[in-house]
């Protein structure tokens, strides 16, 4: 570096760490490709398996023994139905209440505690799915058995009030389960977004004279309003796939029906595979590929869509 | 180890948006070059490509001439690190790294590189480059301290050693003192005649006290509307900008009858 | 209360309920819910609460509507409203973990922790778990070999190197959509992989790890962005005005920086699929010993272990609990080391 020289201070050809520049591109690229290609090899590996069981003829199929006798879409349709009336139950619970918590640590929780209280609701996410089953027979069980006699009694006349009968075995308590399963993600969502609301909009109202929970549903909720869609649709996503919880809760059957404090009467898809592939084989194992088949685009369509929403609001509101 | 840059027709792209059209100026060597004019007149995004630092936006190129001691910093064959490691620049705010205590701050040049150095060359050229840059004595008992836990001020004028370390022919100065309090300013501002000594400096600036304070040459920019590129509107020895400036546009601006 | 006989003023007062009114009507309303519980039959905790919530509510709102007028009763109801979902959402966190705490404390201790299930039979109380805490270490940690360096270099392509265009979106899309994958459809994944390249009679910890990684790797993705995206700009500019190469600079400044928060993330990401039951119940089974072998072999895992304990009833169902207070101490356990982690390791001066 001596101030007078003949070379000039900069030199040509090709500088240093170019070659790192390519090595370490390649990889996080590659990286970032292996991930789009292993949905791709999710996808196909099943469908791959599940051929078998589409193209299989009905005397075929009457070989596997837990199918009954039935082809394959009277046996996913149920399962499939029990799946989505289970997360559909979750979704009625979990939402509102998520809201409520959301709304209850971004805007009532004295600000020093809204943290640890969002940590504590994030730490129900941390709880592993079996520990939940256990707990949804041991303690959620016994807690709702009365309740849902009591509705049995009075309410019965509504159809899916009719004929509890104990244990709460039933579809109704699983879904329960799986509402607080979701809790967390889904109140995680909504209070990023109710986070997100403009103060200015909040003070403006509050300016005008409204009350706090004027402010909020002049405000907070309209803005939140795509926010909560979307987050019940990841909500959904995690439900339908959920399997400990129902497997541990539920006695399963195969019918259609909204008798959901009847014993017997439901399963969904993730229970049943986890139920039945130890003991399958053969076309047996296809079949049930075939029902995860069929979960898997489910959920792939619930959160595609979900986070189409989000996308979108996020366009809306330029923030990101 | 200070060389000058030569300008001719520059014209700096953001994708299709001419952002700063037909720069043609001279950078002495030893010397403090200013470069005032209001805001969005593109002045910063000159500043910038005098080491090539626009390019870290997608989309942003240059066409024309910016050449250092007889080589186009454009040219073919030269890397833009290679620029970076010959012109240095500080920024608008203070930016150690975080993760370093002052002694690595003034040494990331090195250590960032990958580059092994002696101990002893070390420990010389931290106390060289903390002594250029005014601030051995307030930090030599405590190197090993987190760089964050200085001063706005201490903070620059680290960043500004760690710039010098790595002995570099321009320091560019992208308004190094508009984060900063105004004793702060003052020693920043002594700084920069010390430091012209050495090394080659361009500055931007918002302030024009400031400009004429610590200036020889001052260049003047200016857009004639929102969504137009900028453009230099007259370049001078700074107390000739000052007193009796060519254009009425510079006249305007120096006397704060606009901008 | 003297607003009565004051001449009007240019601003209209509410009347509003001194701040001492909702406590003394929670007292009052939590004696008539022990009332109507003892009157619907028995006394129950569940049913005083129950009935004492909606008294409150009930309660509050006609008080406020009589004093304060509808627009402020509204408000007091939202409040109570909110404030009770909160406490609902309490429920499962407490009653989880006090139950398991209790029903797990009746097997947990140092023997259970160190015992296998070899020889265990029939109504014998001993047998652990050690064989199953292997097996989980074994098949989470062939998970985070493969999600942990994947799913960092993805962040890194996503926030250092694509620019935007079709593939960064897919990627962006994908990896969200992944996060949403049914842990049973990973399980099937990596069971029909094995079936095919290895055959239907291959089992090992292997399959299970394989089903794990593709659970992990969006999470690890996601959290590594998000603290990729925190580091300021500014230092990597700082980093380039130095002549730094890129790739030098993402590896030295920008990970340097946000390494406290990527432990964290990956720790909880571990925490999430150290308790996946699903997919390793349909891959790697359950044995009663300890295999050390973690490419060969049936290998037991701690939720399983709860599983099948759980169902084998009788004596088994002790077990059971006390293995899911040993996965619940673990989960914990490595959600507030990560917490501390990112708390005593950031770095200062970062927003």
């Amino acid at each position: 570096m001596a101030a007078v020289t003949d070379e000039p201070a900069i030199r040509r050809g090709p500088a240093p760490g170019r070659l790192g520049n390519s090595i370490f591109k390649g990889f996080s690229l590659g990286s970032g490709i292996v991930i789009v290609v292993l949905l791709g090899l999710v996808a196909g590996f099943l469908l791959y398996r599940s051929l078998p069981a589409i193209l299989a003829s009905r005397e075929q199929l009457e070989g596997v023994g837990f199918m009954q006798g039935r082809d394959l879409l009277s046996y996913v349709l149920p399962l499939a139905f029990g799946t989505v009336l289970s997360s559909a139950i979750a979704l009625i619970v979990a939402v509102p209440l998520s809201i409520g918590i959301a709304l209850f640590i971004s805007h009532y929780a004295p600000r020093r505690l809204a943290q640890g209280l969002g940590y504590l609701v994030d730490l129900l996410a941390a709880i592993p799915s079996v520990v939940f089953g256990l707990w949804g027979v041991a303690f959620l069980m016994p807690l709702v058995g009365p309740v849902f006699a009591w509705l049995s009694e009075n309410m019965g006349w509504f159809p899916p009030f009719s004929d509890y009968q104990a244990p709460a075995r039933n579809l109704a308590t699983a879904g329960l389960v799986l509402a607080v399963m979701i809790l967390p993600i889904i109140t995680a969502t909504i209070r990023e977004v109710f986070l997100q609301t403009p103060t200015l909009h909040e003070e403006a109202s509050l300016a005008l004279g409204a009350t706090r929970w004027e402010m909020i549903r002049q405000a907070v909720l309209p803005f939140g309003r795509s926010g909560i869609i979307s987050a019940a649709m990841l909500g959904m996503g995690r439900a339908l796939g959920e399997t400990m919880a129902v497997l541990l809760v539920l006695s399963p059957g195969f019918v259609i029906n909204f008798f959901v404090l009847q014993p017997g009467q439901h399963q969904s898809i993730a229970a049943n595979i986890a139920s039945q592939l130890p003991e399958a084989s053969g076309l047996g194992v296809d079949v049930l590929i075939a029902t995860g088949l069929f979960l898997f685009l489910l959920t792939f369509f619930v959160n595609l869509a979900a986070r189409a929403i989000i996308a979108r609001r996020a366009e809306f509101s330029g923030a990101n | 180890m200070s060389k000058r840059i030569d300008v001719s027709d520059l014209n700096v792209y953001y994708g299709d948006f001419l952002a700063v059209e037909g720069v043609t100026m001279a950078m002495e060597a030893r010397s403090v070059t200013a470069l005032i004019g209001p805001s969005g007149c593109g002045k910063s995004t000159f500043l910038r490509t005098l080491n090539r630092m626009h390019e870290v936006i997608p989309g942003a190129r240059v066409e024309g001439k910016a050449v250092m001691d007889g080589v186009d910093l454009y040219g073919k064959g030269v890397d833009p690190v290679e620029v970076r490691r010959q012109v240095g620049m500080v920024f608008q705010r203070p930016n150690p790294f975080p993760t370093m205590s002052i002694a690595d701050n003034v040494l990331a040049g090195v250590k960032l590189n990958n580059r092994r150095m002696p101990r002893a060359l070390a420990q010389e050229t931290i106390e060289k480059a903390l002594v250029g840059a005014n601030l051995w004595n307030e930090v030599k008992d405590r190197l090993e301290r987190p760089g964050s836990s200085l001063s706005g001020g201490q903070q620059q004028r680290l960043c500004i050693a760690r710039a010098i370390a790595v002995e570099p022919q321009v320091l560019l100065m992208d308004e190094p003192c508009s984060a900063l309090d105004p004793i702060s300013t003052l020693a920043i501002e002594d700084l920069m005649n010390e430091l012209k000594n050495d090394y080659t400096i361009v500055i931007v600036t918002h302030n024009m006290q400031q400009a004429a304070r610590v200036s020889d040459r001052t260049g003047f920019f200016n857009i004639a509307g929102t969504g137009k590129p900028g453009h230099l509107i007259e370049m001078d020895d700074t107390s000739v900008m000052f007193s009796s400036p060519s254009e009425k546009a510079t006249e305007d601006y120096i006397s704060g009858r606009f901008g | 209360m003297s607003a009565v006989s004051t001449p009007p003023r240019p601003v209209r007062r509410t009347r509003r309920l001194p701040s001492f009114v909702p406590w003394a009507v929670l007292a009052g309303s939590v004696v008539v819910g022990v009332l109507l519980s003892l009157l619907s039959g028995e006394l129950t905790p569940t049913g005083a609460i129950l009935f004492g919530a909606v008294v409150y509510a009930i309660a509050i709102t006609a008080i406020s509507a009589s004093v304060e007028g509808g627009r402020w009763a509204r408000d007091r109801l939202a409040t109570t409203l909110v404030t009770g979902a909160f406490l609902i959402a309490t429920i499962p966190l407490i009653s989880l973990v006090a139950l398991v705490a209790t029903r797990g404390s009746l097997r947990f201790g140092w023997r259970f922790l160190n015992d296998d299930m070899v020889g265990i039979f029939g109504a014998m109380t001993e047998g652990g778990v050690y064989h199953a805490i292997i097996g989980t270490v074994y098949v989470t940690g062939i998970a985070a070999i493969v999600a942990i360096p994947l799913g960092i270099l993805t962040a890194v392509y996503l926030v250092e190197y694509a620019q935007p265009g079709p593939l960064k979106r897919a990627i962006t899309v994908l990896v969200d959509v992944m996060t949403g994958i049914p842990s049973i459809v990973a399980g099937l994944f990596a069971y029909t992989v094995f079936v095919i390249f290895v055959g239907p009679q291959y089992k090992s910890a292997l399959i299970g790890g394989v089903a794990l990684a593709l659970l992990m790797t969006p999470v690890v993705v996601r959290s590594v962005e998000e603290m990729l995206r925190l580091v300021p700009n500014e230092l990597r500019e700082a980093a380039y005005a130095l002549g730094v190469p890129k790739w030098l600079t993402i590896v030295k400044v920008v990970l340097r920086t946000a390494i406290a928060g990527i432990t964290t993330g990956i720790m909880i990401s571990i925490a999430r699929v150290i308790g996946e039951t699903a997919p390793l119940l349909v891959t790697v089974g359950l044995v009663n010993n300890v295999n050390f072998d973690a490419f060969d072999g049936r290998i037991a895992t701690l939720p399983v272990y709860v599983f099948r304990q759980y169902a084998q009833g009788g004596v088994s169902v002790d077990r059971a609990w006390a293995a899911a207070l040993t996965l619940i101490i673990i989960v914990m356990l490595l959600n507030l080391v990560a917490r501390l982690v990112s708390k005593f390791f950031s770095p200062k001066g970062v927003r």
